[in-house]
């Protein structure tokens, strides 16, 4: 097989629409992780939530801006009343029990999306401003997936100013460090909670509106996915955003790369990855040390 | 109501046992009766790490399905006895424990939860790949035990009932070896490794020795309880190995009781016949087993068999 | 808090045991007693193919009912038990044994996947009980997994492909790319049309195996777009295919390449839509369409919208039909209800039930039957159901299927 420079270049493209993707995912998960050491098992889940009502909203109003705007809405409240009611009961009884209730919470999420549009899932179609293919000049390569990319950049950079530029986002880093100290100093820590996780989760519906015109919709679509969030969120470190930014870029090209070169070991490659980096490394590039149960 | 209670806890092998044999006449559904034992064995293998010293792992299910792999691959492609088979599909797990094990315990904490997935999940893909042995995704076909010869006595193992006793052989004799163990010195320090393995660490206890030990101990059951499988199903299926599996441990052991030995079980007992039973009844199973789930995280945390512990110790 | 009498305690435990005991009996009470002519019938009610699942359900019932009016055999009635296997090989099993040995069932037809179908067949040929699967695979008629109990009433990969390939080489080029869904089907598929280009001078350029399940084929298409194949064969099914279509399209793979797939399932173009399938073709056992050229087809499907509102069966569904059709015509002419006898009768029967002639061949329980190339459309469509339009058919030919000594069996009649 002729590898020319376009077809690696190519690739690596594909690889960085991959990432953003997953580094979308990974910023939720990670976000709810660092701030509330709480492992979300029904990250996927709440994604595919997320494609689901995103299509629902393109379906009535014909408008892909505005369904992309509203449901990262919609799944975050959904988010902060599954902390307030669900979650928070939880807190101080060890890391397990957040981590088996929302395993608990993904299969009635998948149940309700079967009940709500059917087992069959919904035909997505990409949004008719973003159709059709560009020519890179090494290859053909879908608009949407450039727009994907141009999408998670604007997240992160919206996230990061959040965090760094505004008074909350200073509460919400602030909380994370040390949340004893933040209750002293009369900051209502369990409310920064409840925003950060239905930030999470609405970045994770926000990451399933996004995927959907790329792929099938269907209640099943948020369990691949939630491995690959692990992975990534492992790899980049539990509560770090610029690790879930980076592992979710680095995952995605290793992915393209592999798939490239030995396809049918693609998918082993990124558990391997995880292995690796677990054993070596544990806390990823840039994850809090000292993080354990 | 306290003295038989007392009994039962201290003959806690010996009650269970007598429940189990007369379960068959219980429940009409033999085959689920079969697997309500091979998954209350697994989880009680699973909770020997995760009640008991306070490991949550979630690749478990990569000993279940060693064992039952390599009891399949013996007999499909090697020809061996049935008996041969199944020693040589529990050690193999506990070869796979000692090996994941070893990595694993490097880890503490999440990480080690996630490691255990990450290092099951190869597990898994390993096996897909090996198509000519596994099956691949079609999975092990043609393990068949018609009859299982003890001494000169003859047992129709396509029999249902005769399948579950010869079964329940085995996991009486694992149940029992479970039980000295937690009740062994050895036990003691398991439990505290699990209350703190620092304090343990000071106490001059070799933890990761004894992490190390649980965790090659835990995979033998495990793997028996695979095996067991192999020859209940007649083929080994690839899901053996995925962490969807790990996961259905774990839910079996909150749903009965992490800290109690017969508490896997019961949460064994209780998430087979409530799939089986809620699916007569509606197709959306998966909602229903997933709320009764949440139900217990919130409120039972102790699971079933824990709470109902607990309830009696409250009565003196 | 415990401050309730020790006698009203032990009351209540008593009372809870009675009710866990009962249980089981509950579920009894609802299966029907008497000698009825019960037929197990596990399929994926739920997971990834419940709406074919349904599909095969319905359709199942209506051959149980026809059958039940004509007067049944002598008086005995046929019974549908259908159980849900979730997709899981080892759900199937024990959803099997529980059929044969709790419910006592005569036979066995169902499944939706290879993987499943496989470990029911592993379990109903060692209690020799007779099994008809109805869905692909080209593995269950091979010698190692099959049994004089064993049949098999869908394509498999093999002849399906084959047809694909015999259709579509020799009009859109030579130059093949596989992107192949990586376990036993998939390669089967590559297999199946390697064969039939073995012929045309058709080469090979790359057979990219993908992971089972994947969503994302991004990373798979720029390879393939250098390759500048004339075909591309997407060798999956579902909805593996409904997203490699999708994102082919969207990767504009469909400028100056056919893209071709071995199954085309009405299920997966009515989820995946008009614009992901345009100009894709593929081959089905069954397609409502035909009714114009099939009787037989018209006969079935008029029967099927009189029972189900004006519905139109899908491929798996008429498979269900055919399935349990097969097998109690099988009763009548063995004019016996144990497997052995059926099975005797069921290997010599010759039938027409809803895609023209069909036979089980001898050697492995092959049902050797026609296959029906279609195209998606997206203009022109007359209503919902109108998606595909039928190319060709392939008539039924054993010559299309591998030899008999190719899989293993030694005694070929």
């Amino acid at each position: 097989m002729e590898i020319t420079p376009s077809l690696l270049a190519l690739q690596l493209v594909t690889g960085i629409a991959l990432g953003a993707v997953y580094a979308l995912l990974a910023i939720g998960l990670s976000l709810i992780f660092g701030m509330l050491t709480v492992v979300n098992f029904a990250h996927g889940a709440f994604f595919m939530v997320g494609a689901f009502i995103g299509l629902y909203f393109m379906g009535l109003t014909g408008n892909f801006w505005f369904s992309l705007v509203l449901t990262p809405l919609v799944v975050g409240a959904l988010g902060l009343v599954t902390e307030r009611f669900l979650v928070r009961p939880l807190y101080g009884r060890g890391i397990d029990y957040p981590l088996l209730l929302t395993f608990g919470l993904s299969w009635v999420l998948i149940e309700a999306m079967r009940v709500m549009f059917g087992i069959e899932g919904i035909p997505s179609s990409t949004p008719p401003e973003l159709r059709g293919a560009v020519d890179l000049g090494i290859g053909f390569f879908p608009k949407y997936r450039l727009f994907l990319i141009f999408a998670t950049a604007v997240v992160v950079l919206a996230l990061w100013l959040f965090l760094e530029k505004t008074r909350y986002g200073l509460i919400v880093r602030a909380g994370s460090r040390d949340g004893e100290i933040c209750k002293v100093l009369g900051i209502d820590i369990a409310r920064v909670w409840l925003v950060v996780f239905g930030i999470g989760t609405a970045i994770a519906g926000l990451s399933g509106v996004l995927a959907a015109p790329t792929r099938a919709v269907n209640p099943e679509m948020g369990i691949h996915v939630l491995a690959e969030s692990f992975v990534v969120t492992v790899v980049g470190g539990m509560g770090s955003l610029p690790g879930a930014v980076l592992a979710g870029l680095l995952v995605g090209i290793v992915f393209s790369l592999t798939s490239l070169f030995a396809p049918d070991l693609a998918e082993l490659s990124i558990f391997v990855l995880m292995a690796v980096v677990l054993l070596l490394r544990p806390q990823g590039f840039f994850g809090k040390q000292g993080l354990m149960s | 109501m306290r003295p038989a209670f007392e009994f039962v806890r201290r003959h806690r092998v010996a009650a269970v046992m007598a429940f189990l044999m007369v379960f068959p006449l219980l429940m009409p559904y033999h085959a689920l009766a079969i697997n309500i034992l091979l998954f209350g064995l697994f989880a009680v293998g699973f909770n020997l790490l995760f009640g008991y010293t306070g490991l949550l792992s979630f690749g478990h299910a990569a000993f279940l399905g060693v064992g039952s792999y390599l009891t399949g691959i013996a007999m499909v492609h090697g020809g061996w006895p049935w008996w041969a088979a199944v020693v040589l599909g529990v050690a193999s797990a506990g070869v796979a424990g000692l090996a994941i094990g070893f990595l694993a315990i490097r880890t503490r904490g999440i990480y080690f939860s996630m490691v255990t997935l990450a290092l099951g999940q190869i597990v898994y893909y390993a096996f897909y790949k090996a198509e000519r042995w596994t099956g691949g995704e079609n999975g092990l076909r043609g393990i068949q035990v018609p009859a299982v010869e003890i001494g000169g006595l003859r047992l129709d193992f396509l029999n249902p009932v005769t399948k579950y006793y010869v079964i329940l052989a085995f996991v009486a004799l694992a149940l029992w070896f479970v039980s000295r163990i937690l009740a062994s010195p050895f036990g003691a320090v398991i439990e505290a490794v699990r209350e703190n393995d620092r304090r343990a660490a000071a106490c001059g206890y070799d933890v990761a020795r004894t992490k190390l030990l649980v965790f090659v101990l835990s995979a033998l059951i495990c793997g028996l309880a695979g095996a067991l499988r192999a020859l209940h199903l007649s083929i080994v299926p690839i899901d053996s190995l995925h962490y969807l599996l790990s996961g259905q441990a774990v839910m079996m052991c909150l749903l009965g009781g992490m800290g109690t030995f017969f508490g896997p079980f019961v949460g064994a007992g209780v998430f087979l016949t409530l799939e089986d039973v809620v699916t007569v009844f509606t197709k959306h199973w998966m909602a229903v087993v997933g709320g009764v789930f949440m139900f217990f995280v919130l409120f039972f945390p102790s699971g079933i068999w824990g709470t109902l512990v607990k309830r009696m110790e409250r009565v003196r | 808090m415990s401050h309730t009498p020790a006698n009203l305690r032990r009351r209540r435990i008593v009372m809870a045991g009675t009710a866990v005991a009962a249980a089981p009996a509950l579920f009894n009470i609802a299966r029907a007693q008497g000698a009825a002519i019960k037929i197990g019938f596990p399929v994926p009610l739920t997971g990834a193919f419940s709406a074919e699942a349904q599909d095969q359900v319905r359709a199942a019932e209506l051959a149980v009912k026809e059958w039940n009016a004509a007067g049944g055999h002598k008086g005995q009635m046929a019974e549908l038990l259908v159980r849900d296997d979730k997709l899981n090989p080892g759900e199937a099993a024990t959803r099997t044994l529980e059929l044969i040995e709790k419910d006592k069932v005569n036979f066995v037809v169902g499944s939706l996947s290879a993987a499943t179908q496989l470990s029911i067949n592993a379990v109903t040929k060692e209690r020799k009980v007779l099994f008809n699967s109805i869905s692909q695979s080209d593995t269950i008629n091979e010698a190692k997994d099959w049994s004089l109990y064993t049949f098999h009433e869908a394509l498999n990969p093999h002849l399906t492909a084959g047809a694909v390939g015999r259709y579509a080489f020799p009009k859109f080029g030579k130059k093949v790319v596989y992107l192949t869904a990586d376990y036993a089907y998939g390669h089967e598929m590559v297999r199946g049309f390697q064969r039939a280009g073995a012929g045309l001078g058709v080469q090979t350029l790359a057979d990219i195996r993908h992971p089972l399940g994947a969503a994302d084929y991004s990373a798979f298409l720029p390879r393939i777009q250098a390759l500048k194949p004339d075909i591309l064969v997407l060798c999956n099914f579902g909805r593996d295919l409904v997203n490699s279509a999708k994102q082919a399209t969207d990767f504009g793979l469909k400028q100056g390449t056919k893209i071709i797939a071995p199954v085309l399932l009405y299920t997966s173009r009515q989820a995946g839509g008009a614009d992901a399938f345009e100009g894709i073709l593929g081959g089905t056992s069954y397609y409502w369409g035909m009714e114009d050229k099939i009787p037989s087809a018209k006969k079935f499907n008029d029967a099927f919208r009189k029972a189900y509102g004006g519905s139109v069966p899908s491929d798996y569904g008429a498979l269900g039909y055919a399935g349990i059709r097969s097998v109690l015509q099988a009763v009548k002419d063995a004019d016996a209800t144990d497997s052995t006898r059926v099975s005797i009768a069921l290997r010599q029967l010759k039938y027409d039930w809803y895609k023209g002639p069909q036979f089980y061949r001898k050697c492995d329980h092959q049902s050797v039957q026609s296959v029906v190339i279609v195209e998606s459309k997206s203009k022109g469509m007359k209503d919902k159901n109108d998606v595909f339009n039928v190319l060709a058919i392939e008539a039924a030919d054993e010559k299309n299927l591998r030899t008999c000594e190719e899989m293993g069996h030694k005694v070929t009649t």
